[in-house]
């Protein structure tokens, strides 16, 4: 059994994007709050802090995650995902950026972080989505300026993309 | 929103959990997938001096089938058990009813028995365990007890779990053959059941339950009702639920998702 105390500060370590990472937190400490504030990884964003909105969602050990639904102190030891690990490297962007960047699904960006690990994460084990399971998902995610369809169209339009770079792949 | 401060506790045994239970009573609170606990505590609707946290225990952790019983520990992920292969041919009603617990994002976390230990009014689960009649398995230092799930629920968000109990499972009847149904009517997907309605086959007739409407889920057993006689059990039934008014829906309203949604359901089970 491990008990931490209320008011200590206690080191949590995880993987983040495949690298370790530490710091130390109080038990209350959010992974939203822990992620942005002690790992300075902005690129989680936080809206309401209750699970609805979903800006916050990142994976954890393969399981889409609220990161404001989460306490630091649980993924302990777990691999954690965010928007961070997305680009292949500092001046690309991955698949399903470059679709968000041709479609205009994002205008503020406010939720777009949470909204491409939901699809990085689906897409990753549904490779050929229908639009009505593209819109279920985008269900768990609030988006106030673009009205949902050019992310909708994105999201296809990368679904084929990431299945073309497979098959190239394949053939080579 | 933050959290009001806590001790959080990584249990590894089960007897640990009993323990922390036992000592700290109705001060510490079981933190599982944490979906409808970790909104309460960011609020600051609940303030619990410790959390223990369950879900590093593997014995939680298992869905079993055993002459015809299904039982589903209290570290099953509600994803998880969507995503059991045995879901549609065992629990046909939990296959419709689980797409409809909140979100993918939140069915990836949340567990089958925090939403019954939680005890919304208009959540699923609860829904589906007074439909189905399972039974809620709870354990602590003292001893353990099954309770029936008319008697577990006791009122909106209150259980009959006392404070050093854990649930630590929950069963449900296999599905006889017949057919069942579900329908939920919300503002949007996804948000909580303005109403929710179960139907069930029996060997007389038809159970027939509904959320969201009353301070719990409540069922009734007809049998093969239809034409007028079938009206008329819907109509007292709707007004037996005492719906209110609220910033989502009148009480009218909720009266007549009743009985227009309780009439097809009833109808598709029967046929």
């Amino acid at each position: 059994m491990t008990r931490l105390a209320a008011h200590g500060h206690h080191p949590v370590r995880f993987h983040l994007n495949g690298k370790p990472v530490e710091a130390e937190a109080e038990p209350r400490m959010l992974l939203s709050d822990f992620l942005r504030h002690r790992i300075g990884a902005t690129g989680t964003h936080v809206g309401c802090e209750h699970g609805v909105c979903g800006a916050c969602t990142v994976i954890v050990d393969g399981m889409l995650t609220r990161s404001c639904l989460t306490l630091a102190a649980q993924v302990d030891g777990c691999e954690v995902q965010t928007v961070e690990g997305l680009a292949p490297s500092a001046d690309r962007l991955g698949i399903l950026q470059q679709a968000f960047r041709r479609n205009h699904a994002l205008q503020c960006g406010f939720c777009t972080a949470g909204i491409l690990m939901s699809l990085d994460h689906y897409l990753r084990r549904n490779p050929s989505p229908r639009e009505a399971d593209i819109r279920d998902l985008l269900s768990g995610h609030l988006c106030r300026c673009t009205g949902y369809t050019p992310i909708i169209k994105a999201a296809l339009e990368a679904a084929a993309d990431f299945a073309s770079t497979t098959e190239e792949k394949s053939d080579a | 929103m933050k959290p009001a401060a806590f001790d959080y506790v990584r249990a590894e045994s089960l007897d640990e959990v009993l323990e922390g239970l036992s000592n700290e009573g109705g001060n510490a609170r079981v933190l599982a997938g944490g979906q409808s606990l970790m909104a309460m505590l960011n609020m600051r609707l609940a303030r619990p001096k410790v959390l223990i946290d369950i879900m590093r225990l593997k014995e939680l952790n298992r869905v079993e089938e055993r002459a015809g019983v299904v039982t589903i520990g209290a570290g099953v992920r509600q994803a998880t058990l969507l995503a059991w292969p045995e879901l549609t041919r065992t629990l046909p009603l939990l296959a419709l009813a689980l797409p409809w617990i909140g979100h993918v994002q939140t069915r990836s976390r949340g567990t089958i028995c925090g939403s019954l230990a939680h005890a919304d009014p208009s959540a699923e689960m609860p829904l589906a365990l007074i439909a189905l009649g399972g039974e809620v398995h709870l354990r602590s230092k003292r001893q353990r007890r099954r309770v029936p799930a008319r008697d577990f629920f006791v009122g909106m968000m209150a259980t009959d779990r006392a404070e050093d109990e854990l649930i630590e499972a929950v069963s449900f009847p296999g599905h006889r053959g017949g057919g069942c149904a579900f329908r939920e009517v919300a503002r949007r997907h996804g948000d909580f059941a303005i109403v929710a309605c179960a139907a069930v086959a029996t060997p007389n007739g038809v159970r027939f339950a509904v959320g969201g409407v009353a301070d719990v889920p409540m069922a009734r057993d007809w049998p093969c009702l239809d034409g007028t006689a079938l009206d008329d059990a819907l109509n007292g039934f709707a007004y037996e639920l005492d719906a209110r008014d609220d910033v989502h829906a009148t009480a009218r309203y909720r009266r007549d998702l009743v009985r227009i949604i309780g009439r097809d359901l009833i109808g598709e089970v029967l046929q």
